[in-house]
């Protein structure tokens, strides 16, 4: 009965923990608002109505009447009906989406007739999505959208970018290190040959802090060699720095591990 | 409850991976180019004698580190000239930027003086991009000496950056040789590794050839002729004593010691056939480990003493056998084209070091123990009798010229290869020479 109390206290202790940290208006004193400064909102007209000089009106309608003149003279080409017979017809469904899409977009924009489309290029956009984003550019990009959507790249896999690099951007730090790394010859290739370094790095990749994570190992009679590797992969992290680091997503690669493996290299 | 602490976990778990992830990259390979390296000459205190100076001890034993380096391999020593910083200051506290900006990765430092008749050189080991001394030693010797603290030094340091013994403090005894091909003088002659302080062990009256030293170096077995017949003979390098080992009713030949140094491996021939011996030097026991009609020679132990190789004819024409020491479970090891022979196992023990002639084409290769894995190191007209560094690394082995029909434009002369193959250096000597073996570490 009493440890029956005694867990209710605790856990109502803990929701009201909680709850107290969840609503910090509960803990917190009312902030002194500023004074409210009113505001006045007024419509603005899509063209300023401000009423020209009128020597300047004159200029303008001239301009306004030449423009007018310029596109007269170039009239749209003429709307010709596809009557070859080889000509592929378009299937049904684009002819739907097409209609969806001249809703969505703004219809001026829209060039589908004017075209010139060669019997070679038709063939190659057969495919309905080809065609449809012949229609509209924005189609093209969100078909391809779709389409790497469909597999998990790991630059789109969420996890990836929020826990690691690219493997391009890891090849580039490795080879960087690969070439800084003179790799001690007299070590003894039986034992283990693997030296894990943790890095703390500045955002232009200079190294602030290095870590050897068995350091123990090191001071290990009889481990003399350990403490060589340790120290060749060490002058490869000096003489390779500032580190080939990606220049966006510090937090990514702020903390990095190099593990120097010389039994991986030897074993291929 | 329960609920409380799978909610507990969840947290947990949540927190710890959001917190703790971190970017891990395996880094797999690596450049095998030599490290830049920088070796100031040591200063020499002006309070010392002059002679010190005279000598120029200080850039002498600089050189000889740098050149023991260079010679290596793995080391690329840096020009002098390029050097800002003076040697005295340097030993003090080196501007590390200084060093860097000449690339250097590593500094070596020092400082000579006599105290007391007594030369004192102390060296310090500088990492040049971690900005600190990873090894400081002194040494006092007396002064004649400073040319193997050089050597000592050389070791110490090739230890420090590369994790394996090195092979500087050491010394190589060989066959010199002079004279035409048809008359040649052959002497047994002992100099340190990099060619200099030659001394010659033998007055050149009878022919020596196949000098090997024992482990710890004070002794060398060769083989000389005595009355008219090739015997294995055994020499003090101290006190100059020397003997024929055993008596045997026929010729011996091809002699080594054993790992221990308590015995002696070598051929005995009689009525053309050769068979492989050992004895016993503290009791003077004669053992036949091998008997076959065949040729059976060049014996070398496995270091653990538990094996040997050696080559035979037993397959039809030479090649490379191994079998345990007390010469039970005999293996061929080798099946490739051409004739194997002058087997020597590494003092690592994972390598088996040969000479290999094909299509009149002479080689030097090394072989797993088992025969698996042969790579030949070098070609040459004509090349033979390897002989280990004692940290398994460097081979050495002599090659002989062509010579005219009066044995004109004929030289013989010692070259080292290590493992890679690529590094191949010509050793100095004073004479043409032939046959050499590597001694072990003199200071270890």
């Amino acid at each position: 009965m009493n440890k029956s109390i005694f867990l209710s206290v605790i856990f109502h202790i803990i929701v009201i923990s909680l709850t107290a940290i969840s609503f910090p208006y509960m803990i917190k004193k009312p902030i002194n608002l500023p004074p409210i400064i009113s505001i006045e909102l007024i419509q603005i007209s899509d063209f300023t109505n401000i009423p020209y000089a009128p020597k300047a009106k004159k200029i303008l309608e001239k301009i306004k009447k030449e423009k007018e003149r310029v596109v007269s003279e170039q009239a749209p080409p003429k709307i010709v009906k596809k009557e070859k017979p080889d000509a592929i017809p378009l299937p049904k469904d684009a002819k739907k989406k097409k209609k969806i899409k001249t809703k969505k977009q703004n219809p001026k924009k829209i060039e589908s007739e004017i075209k010139q489309v060669s019997e070679f290029e038709k063939k190659k956009l057969f495919d309905p999505d080809q065609i449809a984003a012949l229609i509209d550019k924005s189609k093209v990009e969100t078909a391809e959208t779709i389409r790497k959507s469909d597999k998990l790249t790991q630059s789109q896999d969420k996890n990836f970018i929020a826990s690691g690099l690219t493997l391009s951007e890891e090849d580039a730090i490795k080879a960087q290190i690969f070439g800084c790394w003179s790799i001690p010859l007299g070590l003894p290739y039986s034992e283990n040959l693997l030296v894990r370094i943790k890095l703390k790095l500045k955002s232009d990749g200079t190294v602030i802090k290095q870590e050897i994570l068995d350091h123990v190992r090191m001071n290990i009679p009889g481990q003399d060699f350990y403490k060589v590797l340790a120290e060749s992969a060490l002058r490869a992290i000096r003489l390779c720095q500032p580190l080939r680091v990606p220049t966006t997503g510090y937090d990514r690669w702020k903390d990095l591990q190099l593990n120097f493996d010389l039994n991986k290299m030897l074993k291929g | 409850m329960k609920n409380v602490f799978f909610l507990f976990f969840l947290f947990v778990v949540f927190f710890a991976k959001s917190s703790f992830a971190l970017v891990e990259i395996d880094i797999t390979r690596g450049n095998l180019n030599p490290l830049p390296i920088a070796v100031s000459p040591l200063y020499v205190e002006s309070k010392s004698s002059e002679v010190l100076k005279e000598l120029e001890v200080g850039s002498e034993i600089a050189k000889i580190i740098e050149t023991n380096l260079s010679r290596s391999g793995l080391f690329s020593p840096l020009e002098k000239d390029s050097f800002v910083q003076k040697p005295d200051i340097a030993h003090l506290k080196p501007r590390f930027e200084d060093w860097k900006l000449i690339k250097a990765q590593a500094l070596i430092t020092g400082k000579v003086n006599i105290t007391s008749e007594k030369l004192r050189i102390e060296f310090r080991l500088w990492d040049v991009l971690a900005a600190k001394e990873i090894m400081a030693l002194a040494f006092t010797t007396v002064p004649d000496n400073w040319r193997r603290v050089a050597h000592i030094i050389t070791d110490k340091i090739y230890k420090r950056l590369t994790g394996e013994d090195g092979y500087f403090d050491t010394r190589i005894i060989y066959v010199a040789e002079k004279g035409p091909k048809n008359q040649r003088i052959k002497k047994l002659a002992i100099m340190d590794q990099d060619g200099k302080n030659t001394k010659y062990l033998t007055l050149g009256n009878e022919l020596v050839l196949t000098p090997r030293f024992n482990p710890t170096n004070q002794m060398v077995t060769y083989m000389s002729y005595f009355r008219n017949l090739p015997r294995v003979y055994l020499l003090d390098i101290e006190t100059g004593v020397q003997e024929v080992v055993g008596e045997f009713p026929g010729m011996t030949f091809a002699p080594r010691f054993s790992p221990d140094g308590k015995k002696i491996i070598m051929s005995f021939a009689k009525d053309g056939n050769s068979d492989i011996f050992t004895m016993n030097l503290e009791t003077r026991v004669v053992e036949r480990i091998t008997e076959h009609p065949a040729i059976d020679t060049s014996p070398s132990y496995s270091p653990d003493g538990k094996y040997i190789c050696f080559n035979s004819d037993r397959s039809g024409y030479q090649q490379i056998y191994v079998m345990r020491s007390d010469g039970s479970d005999v293996k061929r090891i080798t099946f490739g084209q051409g004739i194997y022979g002058t087997p020597v196992w590494s003092p690592r023990g994972d390598l088996i070091a040969f000479t290999k002639m094909y299509k009149n084409r002479f080689y030097i290769g090394v072989m797993r123990i088992d025969g698996s894995g042969e790579r030949l190191l070098t070609e040459n007209y004509y090349q033979e009798a390897p002989s280990w560094s004692p940290n398994g690394r460097v081979l050495i082995f002599y090659r002989e010229t062509k010579s005219g029909s009066q044995g004109e434009g004929f030289s013989a002369t010692l070259w080292s290869i290590d493992l890679t193959g690529y590094n191949e250096r010509l050793v100095e000597t004073l004479t043409d020479a032939s046959d050499p073996s590597w001694s072990s570490l003199l200071s270890k």
